[in-house]
């Protein structure tokens, strides 16, 4: 079965890397899947969103990635994110508070509007409903 | 003869604090050194992989990014100078303004004015008592770097690096995007508010500062340590040269084959916006690499300083303590004379 070699790489370590069969995002122009040998690509992922990954060996995962881009050779894919959480580090219960928090706070404020798009895409990365 | 035996261990006692306090010092340096190497090493890909990435956008298209084109006549640069906030390390700070002075006298005799922009105290106090104007000052964090302090004065000189030379940074309402050649990039169900926090939005404190065309950093580099060098770099535009060799290093072989691949790349979106989300991020990676790589030297000569002031103070208690000997002696020398002259005169 053909792999590739998957890196998730964070501003300060590198979060997670192996072969892996299958990687999804979503770019800022759209959800793209990527499967071995895909033509090389460099895509600006969402601010806010969430990757799933699906090792050669292991259990598929999900990770939230904030301020993230892609990068898509012959024979690896490298996700860079600026912040990023793997699942299973994912603390569900203070990402919901979070997003409580930032939905109740003013509407047209930037800030919080971007703080309650970054709960939902942990929640969402954590196989949580944010709508609930 | 020497001082009174009184006043020597006076000396002696302050001079063994000064060395207790200048070991501890010693201690935590050189336990953060390693910390902060660490940290240097683990940041490492992520620069080195976005280099990659920039390069190789930047090959296939987009050349004529701000980012990557010099401009004509450039009038202004900004300096960063990363210094730290304590003192007591040596010839570290010293050596940083000494090249920052140097180079913005190369920048001023080339016929551009300078902006500085300065972290740490000890370069803001310096450049202070100098009367010399600073354009931003981050102060606080120089030992335990993190990102959002990189952001925050990387995202103020992406403003005034945006502004260019003739302009000054404006804080825009709706149309600043357009500026860096956006257009509406984002569709995630969010609306225009998911569009606008894509685009970049300068800094409140960036507001009202004259722009410049190009950006440069001085910082100290670690390279082991043993060594540290102080280095200026120009971050903007991106000397593509650089970033080849940088790029090259790190995926050495592959070199070769990558370059009949690059016409094959395909961007999302297209590479001139792409390069507009990339810029401020390729600038944080930048100030905060420089970042971890000053706060790692930092500690290094601070160590070095600590040890070299402890065994100074050492050396001093060993010669103290010989002259409070020779003066412990002489005293004892004298009693036992007078006694002896005492009683010689009483048995005459």
């Amino acid at each position: 079965m053909a792999e590739m070699e998957v890196a998730i790489v964070g501003v300060e370590k590198r979060l997670w890397s192996g072969q892996a069969n299958f990687v999804s995002a979503r770019t800022v122009e759209g959800d793209i899947g990527l499967l071995p040998g895909h033509q090389p690509v460099i895509a600006a992922l969402d601010e806010a969103g969430v990757v799933r990954i699906d090792p050669t060996d292991g259990e598929s995962f999900h990770a939230a990635v904030f301020g993230g881009f892609l990068s898509v050779t012959a024979e690896s894919v490298t996700i860079l994110a600026e912040q990023a959480e793997i699942a299973s580090e994912i603390d569900v219960s203070a990402a919901r508070d979070e997003l409580q928090r930032a939905e109740g706070g003013n509407e047209d404020d930037h800030e919080s509007r971007a703080a309650a798009a970054r709960a939902r895409a942990r929640l969402r990365a954590a196989g949580e409903n944010p709508d609930r | 003869m020497p001082a009174s035996l009184r006043v020597l261990r006076r000396r002696i006692r302050s001079t063994k604090n000064i060395a207790q306090i200048t070991k501890a010092m010693e201690m935590v340096a050189a336990s953060r050194i390693a910390k902060a190497q660490a940290r240097v090493q683990a940041a490492r890909p992520y620069s080195d992989e976005f280099t990659h990435v920039l390069t190789t956008a930047a090959r296939a298209g987009a050349s004529d990014h701000p980012l990557l084109v010099a401009r004509e006549e450039p009038s202004r640069a900004g300096v960063l100078v990363v210094t730290s906030d304590r003192g007591l390390a040596g010839g570290y700070n010293a050596n940083v303004l000494r090249e920052a002075e140097r180079l913005m006298r190369e920048l001023s005799d080339a016929g551009k004015e300078t902006a500085l922009f300065v972290i740490g105290g000890k370069g803001t106090a310096y450049f202070r008592f100098r009367n010399r104007e600073v354009s931003g000052e981050w102060t606080g964090f120089s030992e335990v770097p993190d990102y959002p302090n990189a952001t925050r004065a990387a995202d103020t000189l992406t403003a005034v690096f945006l502004a260019g030379g003739q302009e000054s940074v404006q804080r825009p309402s709706d149309d600043e995007g357009s500026g860096a050649g956006s257009s509406g990039s984002d569709q995630g169900g969010e609306g225009e508010g998911a569009s606008r926090s894509s685009s970049f939005v300068p800094p409140e404190e960036a507001e009202g500062l004259s722009g410049v065309d190009e950006l440069h950093v001085v910082f100290t580099a670690f390279d082991s340590i043993s060594s540290q060098t102080v280095t200026s770099r120009q971050i903007a535009p991106l000397q593509l040269d650089e970033a080849d060799g940088a790029s090259d290093d790190e995926s050495s072989g592959q070199s070769g084959d990558s370059e009949e691949r690059q016409a094959e790349y395909e961007f999302e979106p297209e590479p001139e916006v792409l390069f507009d989300r990339l810029m401020p991020k390729y600038l944080r990676a930048r100030v905060f690499a420089a970042l971890l790589d000053a706060a790692a030297s930092e500690s290094a000569a601070r160590q070095r300083a600590m040890k070299a002031a402890t065994d100074n103070a050492n050396d001093l208690v060993d010669n103290l303590t010989r002259d409070a000997n020779q003066a412990r002696q002489a005293q004892i020398t004298q009693e036992i004379s007078e006694i002896v002259g005492g009683a010689n005169a009483l048995a005459e």
